[in-house]
């Protein structure tokens, strides 16, 4: 059980700043993703708490001692890569005693630790198996026990499953967080695949242009996205913007109540909540797409300006190519100058087309 | 209607033929001179020799030059090869691994050797070799044949070294490993094979390597091919050039039986970036 701070922590690469001024502490036993898109410096920040990338300012300190001065080798952490790294001229018995032989453990200690860890990830009996001959999970899992039997004080995943299909993906992310759990060891997680940071996280970090977007638990960060990055980024979400006049958020085919200043905003809906009924009139907008994935229907509607919205609805005949619909808009976020300034349920429906375009939407 | 055939397994004619022009370029004349080797009268218009034996083998291994020459040059190639290894291995790495000033034009500086018309360059460096001294010794030969083994030493263990995850060296750092114990435990075991396979180049090329050594060494030092273009050179008889040359054969046979073995075909491949 160990805490991680990391304390304004920067890095530069020749013209181009991968993580600006980061900080964050992780507590004991805690699971944290750094989740966001390719180039965020999540990987970046990971590999300066292990110890290959030296920050050019900041504190890196765990159980409160200074390790940024530290060689990868001499600090108390376990990475575990996203191409496995395994030792292909080892078996996997050698793999996870490698580090164990560097401490010039007794060879019957190392025996029983590498046996446990096998156990520990569901290899029993695999020590003698050459790397080649393992699956994909199986060998991510034997990179795992490798770092998992120096019993680090902090965890580090590098999209640890981004090689695995994913089938696999969802059963093996399952498991490492079981393994987490059951130990207690404080975890950072880099991932870019959004389900996994919401499944295996206790927080997530949003990262983008090496800078904190969100910190939050999951639920929070779902649905309280604090900046319309973030709303784009975790799960579907629709984003349109308008304007705000004597409280009421319009745009092309929408409208929406919202108790909030006039001036423009960004306004965020997740397709569960973006409801649909058969249109009274001539509709809100037209069904482009409906796609049954048998728990659900996500249906495309598009607006009169042509811009297309996604709702996810429970199946039914009624949502068939070319049928008017209307809106019931459920929970809503709304968004000003980058940041959040309204989250709940619209105050009143409408349904009168009017003010700006709608420019974006995400999923 | 169209009536398909079953699928037949077609002939590669062009590569049936490509492959009996080369074995005829390359096991015809090694089939003759082993012919030769073995033969004690073959005269002319006869295909096949009137008389065979061992009277050349015993006349040519009971000299004490043939050995003495056997003897240096397998003596050559192991120094050349274990200070080329010395030089180039850790060199290699560093290009692989290592940005610095320079990095671009010293690696083909090592390779300039092979830009340049060979005996040009071997005169030239003769000459220096005059003034310091070195002709016709042990070392002036060692130094010359260096040379020739750079492209291999450095070139295959480069490219091998660069072919190694630099994250399977992390995992390795990750676990407790310094760079000195990563080098020796991960790099090296995997790139070990192709710089197995460029150890048994450098030797081999040594040991057959004529234009160095005659020029460099004579008089006082002679390699076995040196020894064979004399035999040739200054005698009638075709059989002792014929024996040496078999003798030569068997350094490169047995490297070749090893490499199959042991390191297998693909290390070569890798070594030249495949």
């Amino acid at each position: 059980m160990a805490r991680l701070e990391i304390t304004g922590v920067s890095k530069q690469f020749d013209t181009t700043t991968a993580v600006a001024d980061f900080t964050l502490e992780v507590d004991n036993g805690e699971l944290v993703c750094l989740l966001g898109p390719s180039g965020s410096g999540k990987s970046t920040l990971l590999r300066m708490v292990g110890g290959f990338e030296r920050p050019t300012a900041g504190s890196i300190r765990i159980d409160g001692e200074e390790i940024i001065h530290l060689p990868p080798e001499k600090r108390p952490t376990g990475m575990v890569f996203q191409s496995h790294a395994l030792w292909t001229h080892m078996n996997v018995f050698k793999n996870i005693a490698f580090g164990l032989r560097l401490r010039h453990l007794p060879r019957d200690e190392i025996r029983r630790r590498v046996e446990a860890v096998l156990e520990l990830v569901g290899l029993t009996g695999y020590g003698s198996r050459l790397t080649h001959q393992l699956s994909g999970g199986q060998q991510q899992r034997v990179a795992l026990a490798r770092s998992l039997v120096l019993e680090p004080k902090i965890l580090l995943l590098d999209e640890p499953f981004a090689s695995l299909d994913q089938h696999l993906r969802e059963r093996l992310r399952e498991d490492v967080r079981d393994i987490q759990q059951r130990l207690g060891i404080t975890t950072l997680f880099v991932t870019h695949g959004q389900d996994e940071a919401l499944a295996m996280a206790d927080r997530i970090v949003v990262m983008r242009d090496g800078r904190i977007e969100q910190v939050g638990p999951p639920s929070e960060v779902y649905r309280a996205p604090a900046t319309p990055f973030v709303a784009g980024f975790i799960g579907q979400m629709n984003l349109l913007e308008g304007v705000v006049d004597t409280q009421v958020f319009a745009c092309p085919g929408l409208a929406a109540r919202i108790p909030i200043a006039d001036g423009p905003a960004t306004l965020a809906v997740r397709p569960e909540a973006l409801g649909l009924s058969p249109a009274r009139g001539q509709g809100m907008g037209v069904i482009h797409r409906a796609v049954d994935y048998g728990s659900h229907v996500m249906i495309d509607v598009e607006l009169p300006d042509g811009y297309r919205v996604k709702s996810m609805m429970p199946q039914s005949e009624a949502w068939t190519a070319g049928r008017p619909v209307d809106f019931n808009v459920g929970t809503i976020v709304a968004y000003r100058d980058n940041a959040l300034i309204y989250r709940g349920a619209q105050v009143e429906e409408q349904s009168r087309p009017a003010g700006r375009r709608v420019v974006r939407s995400n999923g | 209607m169209v009536v398909l055939s079953p699928d037949r397994q077609r002939i590669d004619w062009p590569g049936i033929a490509f492959a009996m022009l080369l074995s005829a370029a390359i096991i015809l004349p090694l089939l003759v001179v082993g012919t030769w080797a073995f033969t004690e009268v073959w005269r002319y218009p006869a295909v096949v020799p009137q008389q065979f034996g061992l009277r050349f083998w015993n006349q040519t291994l009971s000299r004490s030059d043939v050995w003495g020459a056997l003897t240096l040059s397998l003596q050559l190639s192991t120094v050349v090869t274990l200070l080329s290894a010395l030089i180039c291995l850790p060199a290699a790495y560093a290009f692989a691994r290592l940005n610095f000033p320079g990095r671009n034009i010293l690696f083909f500086s090592f390779l300039a050797g092979h830009a340049f018309p060979k005996f040009g360059l071997l005169i030239a460096i003769a000459a220096i070799f005059l003034q310091l001294n070195l002709i016709g010794t042990f070392w002036g030969v060692v130094l010359i044949q260096l040379v020739g083994t750079l492209m291999f030493m450095i070139w295959i263990p480069v490219a091998t070294f660069q072919g190694v995850d630099r994250r399977m060296e992390e995992a390795a750092r990750d676990a407790g490993a310094g760079p000195l114990r990563v080098f020796w435990s991960i790099t090296l075991p995997q790139a070990g094979p192709t710089i197995v396979a460029a150890l048994l180049l450098s030797f081999v090329g040594t040991f057959y390597e004529t234009e160095g050594a005659w020029l460099i060494g004579a008089p006082g030092i002679r390699t076995m091919p040196v020894l064979m273009i004399s035999f040739i050179n200054n005698q009638m008889v075709i059989q002792y050039g014929a024996v040496l040359s078999v003798l030569l054969w068997v350094p490169s046979f047995i490297a070749l039986m090893f490499a199959r073995r042991v390191i297998g075909g693909s290390a070569f491949a890798r070594g030249f970036g495949a």
